[in-house]
């Protein structure tokens, strides 16, 4: 395996874990929540998935139409009947009360859909491949690659071009103030959670393709979000994208050295990355 | 009928009770000036009318409706919007998009982004800049344009002038006749009694959470509205 091989697979498994850390970005980044149940949220997501595949029999990209919606509706009501509540207690009670959610998920998971390790299925696009020059590149992390960059680039045009997102920054910025121009925190936030889930849906969905997953899936996959996201900068959009590129050729690499090291090489990236620039490589955030 | 009447208006921190039973009335088109030392409970009212601040629905009564403990960003749909104390603009946002925020509610009206840039023409330069590169005069000016993308039928003022030089207070105070000239109603809060004086037609002199004297501003005896504000 040569290495301009590594750089890339690595590069694109970076998709992945960018779309991974999307959703936790856009809640911290808002509402200053850090959702310790994200992880959880995704293999949600891949298990929703899996049981509209069972009970309706389509195709495993198509349930994203039932999954993306369902997960909408279930971030709205969950910010708005439970975590707005937490908000006011500073950092340490969404922490703690993400954390209940993600012990209460993991286990209704194992009691409805068992322990087994699951995975979905999308057909010939799992094996397709694309030639660049000499080297063949798996089409499917290719499309999770572009999915990721569409997503970002979707999410900066919501940011920068709409109304709504005009008032996720300044509520960001100033919920108070924010308020007393009109705009009601409580549903902001709510669409703030709402649509942190739309990419968590499609993370979950596109994972459950590319590995296998079980009711315990969810933290490595929150600590990745993480990764991607401190590696990046908080705050920076385009440097989550970056910040999973950095932690997937890093996996690559560990992994090219020793397969027991792929995980491991992950870590390391992200501590270095730490002690060399701590806010990251594109900070971008005020306070 | 006034347009805003507060009756036994009392607001609380907490167990701390910052203000008694105020009865304040601001007439349609009408500017009125609320003066008072540090603590008086000038800001804590204007937050009560605002509705950042939890009180019982009688005690605020708006264009006829009680509105007391409504949230903030229903009673800016109503049609009370405020100019928050140290302009408060969003860092994160341009200018214009601070101004364009203001028009968040929706609330039709006669503002649009270019009758502010008719009337703070030094914002329409800096249009694209952020928020933080302005001066505090630009600021102040950039956070009363804010307040009137809402279209407000009442606008609440809070300490326009502080920090800023006797030259820009003037500019930003000539804006605020400009304002009230449209027929939109305005309560100042000041701790510079001359100022607030000479634009209000009415004044009420806070101490320590009570109204300690109300009166008109012309030709009152400066001496009494000293005693007011310091309780003597």
């Amino acid at each position: 395996m040569d290495w301009l091989n590594i750089l890339i697979q690595g590069g694109l498994l970076g998709g992945l874990y960018a779309l991974f850390a999307i959703g936790l970005a856009l809640s911290f980044g808002i509402m200053r929540l850090v959702n310790i149940a994200h992880g959880d949220f995704i293999v949600l997501s891949a298990y929703i998935a899996l049981w509209a595949i069972q009970a309706t029999g389509i195709s495993t990209l198509a349930s994203l139409v039932i999954v993306v919606p369902l997960m909408f509706a279930f971030g709205y009501a969950l910010q708005r009947g439970l975590l707005n509540f937490t908000l006011s207690g500073g950092l340490l009670s969404p922490l703690l009360v993400t954390f209940g959610i993600s012990v209460i998920i993991q286990n209704v998971l194992l009691q409805v859909f068992g322990a087994d390790i699951r995975r979905l299925h999308a057909g010939a696009i799992e094996t397709a491949s694309v030639a660049f020059g000499g080297i063949a590149v798996g089409a499917y992390p290719l499309l999770v690659f572009a999915v990721a960059v569409i997503a970002i680039a979707g999410l900066q045009f919501l940011f920068y071009r709409t109304t709504l997102g005009r008032a996720f920054r300044a509520t960001s910025d100033d919920a108070g103030t924010a308020e007393l121009l009109g705009i009601d925190n409580r549903h902001l936030y709510a669409m703030a959670m709402a649509i942190a889930m739309v990419f968590t849906a499609l993370a979950g969905v596109l994972m459950a393709i590319r590995t296998t997953f079980d009711p315990a899936a969810g933290p490595i996959r929150l600590i990745f979000a993480f990764e991607a996201v401190i590696i990046g900068g908080l705050g920076s959009l385009w440097g989550m994208l970056l910040g999973g590129m950095v932690l997937g050729i890093a996996q690559a690499v560990g992994a090219a050295l020793s397969p027991t090291w792929q995980i491991l090489a992950g870590h390391i990236a992200f501590l270095i990355v730490l002690v060399i620039r701590p806010s990251g490589l594109f900070p971008h955030t005020r306070d | 009928m006034s347009l805003l009447s507060t009756r036994g208006l009392r607001g609380f921190y907490g167990d701390f009770q910052a203000l008694f039973d105020i009865d304040v009335t601001v007439e349609e088109g009408e500017t009125v000036a609320i003066i008072g030392a540090n603590g008086a409970g000038k800001t804590t009212f204007l937050r009560a009318v605002a509705g950042a601040l939890a009180c019982d629905p009688a005690m605020v009564e708006f264009d006829g409706h009680a509105i007391g403990g409504l949230p903030a960003h229903e009673v800016v749909r109503r049609g009370i919007t405020m100019v928050p104390e140290g302009r408060r603009l969003f860092p994160s946002l341009t200018v214009e998009e601070n101004l364009t925020l203001g028009a968040y509610s929706g609330r039709p009206g006669a503002w649009s982004l270019a009758r502010v840039y008719g009337l703070f023409p030094a914002l329409a330069e800096l249009r694209r800049l952020p928020s933080t590169a302005l001066s505090g005069g630009q600021q102040q000016m950039a956070a009363i344009g804010r307040a009137l993308m809402s279209n407000p039928r009442l606008l609440l003022c809070d300490e326009l002038s502080l920090g800023l030089a006797p030259i820009v207070i003037r500019d930003i105070y000539a804006c605020l006749g400009a304002i009230a000239a449209e027929g939109t109603s305005l309560v100042i809060v000041e701790q510079d009694i001359n100022r607030a004086l000479d634009a209000s037609a009415r004044f009420y002199c806070f101490q320590e959470g009570r109204v300690a004297l109300a009166a008109p501003c012309r030709g009152f005896d400066r001496a009494a509205i000293t005693g007011a504000y310091f309780g003597l």
